[in-house]
């Protein structure tokens, strides 16, 4: 019996229990990378930097400090945390909606995959680590980037790399799901339909508290969950309310990869 | 070594794929033994991928059994897909990668050791007569050269059963030819293969027995020979008319031989000798543009079977 059988973990479906191979997905990446595909690393490592660059330069000077739930922080180490979420949101985003449907659609990767001893679970888990390890990087770079320019408000920011890696897992599913049902190219002018607004309103750019009688809709975005954790671990103003914005993350990746494994069974095993 | 003849490697008993209210594939019984080369031959729709992506174990059977290497289909495809090779019909090679690394990645969906994907993927580069391109992308190749690095893809994994879906639609004459070559020799090395085709030329290149299918049932059985002889008479005389004419030249020719078919082009005349029959037509008085005698082929078993052309 092997650890992912253990009881609690019986709500994961038997696709991705008994996915035995996923790792041949990011081998496969590897070996992509290895031919050219790296250059998207260094082109998101200068992502953080401009971003990063422009709050500490522009719009740090002319905000001034930031009242979070009672305690007055500098704004630049407001927004810093909340825009390292975003980068993990959108390096795993971009992977698992365009280059997913590449494969799945154009290539017929995933035709050729399952042919093999590969299952369908193998398939979306393994994807979905790929994408999440896009994330991942994009978001050391951040941290890094965050550290030397000194906006980092505590050791426990360092903590935000696994919360941001989870993000990238949720979003890398969730994106990954909603591929499955693009049927063109044209569908994907509702990715950043999705996207945008979810960057600008999920507590990114200002406090929860200053959306008044609309916070709800706030917290219903995904995003605003990563925000609230990052923030709290980065001034290290720790609360239960964060293991709770972490379980939201949770349940997304399970449901998004359980989703997934799902649809490509329907879609390419009919 | 293979196990005895009487075990078949591929066993199918009433085998049923629906897709909603469509049936591809009705209810089909196939036997096919190690060592074998067996043909699925008929027009698009008849059921043909279907069936082999049931074999393929990429699609569950609606109803039927279908036991692959003594293997039950639908809980052991994991195994089952271990041990065999599949060339789809559309190359699905990975464009992102180079020849050589498509073999390498492919044998790692298998397990099997990099060192080892790397000594097999140069040998089945040879074998396919690709060596020279292993570094290059795939999409400069021509078609018939990413369906020979399918074919080596394939094999990567030494598989016992072969399937083939239509392995050369869309290639020119020559590519057909190195690709017919290339199949005899795995066929002869004792590989069992499957494939699924509507040339007839092909499956009497290939097969040694083939069943036709049309509209998800199997019409007819046999080898290449079998079939001709049973189903069709040795000789067919072709006779070609001015356009648009055939149905008033058909009356002039009516009765010689043993069946007729009148197609859009030209009329066909099944006799046990052509020459004879062509004397008859013109003591008739009947002048074609063109004759041709030939010997029966599948394409007319297939006319006789299913009262239709096979390539519309």
């Amino acid at each position: 019996m092997s650890l992912i059988d253990v009881a609690p973990l019986r709500i994961v479906p038997p696709q991705i229990r008994h996915a035995r191979r996923p790792q041949r997905m990011l081998e496969r990446q590897w070996m992509v990378n290895r031919a050219g595909g790296w250059i998207i690393f260094v082109t998101g490592f200068f992502e953080p930097l401009f971003y990063l660059l422009s709050i500490r330069v522009g719009f740090g000077a002319l905000v001034g400090d930031v009242d979070d739930g009672g305690t007055l922080i500098p704004y630049a180490e407001f927004v810093a945390p909340a825009l390292m979420a975003a980068s993990a949101m959108n390096g795993a985003v971009y992977e698992s909606t365009m280059n997913i449907f590449f494969k799945m659609k154009h290539e017929k990767l995933y035709d050729a995959v399952l042919a093999t001893p590969m299952t369908s679970g193998d398939v979306a888990l393994g994807e979905i680590l790929n994408a999440t390890l896009r994330g991942a990087v994009y978001s050391a770079a951040f941290l890094v980037t965050m550290g030397a320019l000194d906006m980092t408000g505590s050791w426990w920011s360092i903590l935000m790399l696994p919360v941001a890696v989870l993000i990238a897992f949720s979003f890398s599913a969730i994106g990954m799901a909603a591929t499955t049902f693009m049927r063109s190219w044209a569908d994907f002018e509702y990715v950043p339909a999705v996207m945008l607004p979810m960057f600008l309103f999920s507590a990114t750019f200002y406090p929860l508290s200053s959306y008044g009688d609309w916070a709800w809709i706030v917290q219903l975005s995904p995003l605003y969950h990563g925000v609230a954790t990052m923030r709290g671990l980065n001034t290290g103003d720790l609360s239960w309310a964060m293991l709770a914005h972490v379980g939201v993350l949770a349940a997304l990746a399970v449901g998004g990869l359980t989703f997934t494994a799902r649809r490509i069974e329907r879609l390419l095993l009919p | 070594m293979n196990p005895p003849a009487s075990t078949p490697l591929i066993e199918a008993r009433q085998l049923v794929k629906r897709f909603g209210d469509f049936t591809a594939v009705g209810g089909i019984n196939i036997e096919v033994r190690p060592g074998e080369s067996f043909g699925f031959l008929g027009p698009n729709g008849a059921g043909k991928s279907s069936t082999m992506r049931m074999i393929g174990c990429v699609s569950p059977p609606t109803s039927g059994d279908l036991n692959i290497f003594g293997l039950d289909a639908t809980r052991h495809g994991k195994q089952i897909r271990g041990r065999m090779g599949v060339v789809p019909q559309l190359d699905q090679l990975d464009e992102q990668l180079t020849v050589q690394d498509n073999l390498i990645v492919y044998g790692r969906y298998f397990d099997i050791p990099r060192a080892e994907c790397k000594r097999r993927a140069q040998e089945l580069l040879e074998f396919v007569q690709l060596t020279d391109r292993a570094d290059s992308k795939i999409e400069p190749l021509s078609g018939g050269m990413k369906r020979r690095v399918s074919i080596a893809r394939s094999l990567i994994n030494e598989p016992d059963l072969l399937l083939l879906d239509e392995p050369t639609t869309g290639l020119d004459p020559q590519a057909r030819h190195v690709l017919w070559d290339r199949l005899y020799r795995l066929k002869q090395q004792g590989v069992t293969l499957v494939l699924t085709t509507h040339y007839m030329d092909e499956a009497e290149q290939l097969c040694d027995r083939l069943v036709v299918m049309d509209g998800g049932r199997i019409v007819a059985e046999g080898s290449p020979n079998e079939l001709i002889r049973e189903h069709s008479p040795r000789e067919v005389l072709e006779l070609r008319y001015p356009a648009g004419t055939n149905e008033e030249h058909a009356f002039e020719v009516e009765g010689i031989g043993h069946r007729q078919e009148a197609l859009p082009d030209r009329i066909l005349i099944y006799a046990d000798d052509g020459e004879v029959a062509l004397k008859e037509v013109h003591a008739r008085g009947s002048i074609p543009e063109s004759v041709l005698v030939r010997r029966s082929s599948l394409e007319d078993v297939f006319l006789k079977l299913t009262g239709r052309s096979l390539v519309d």
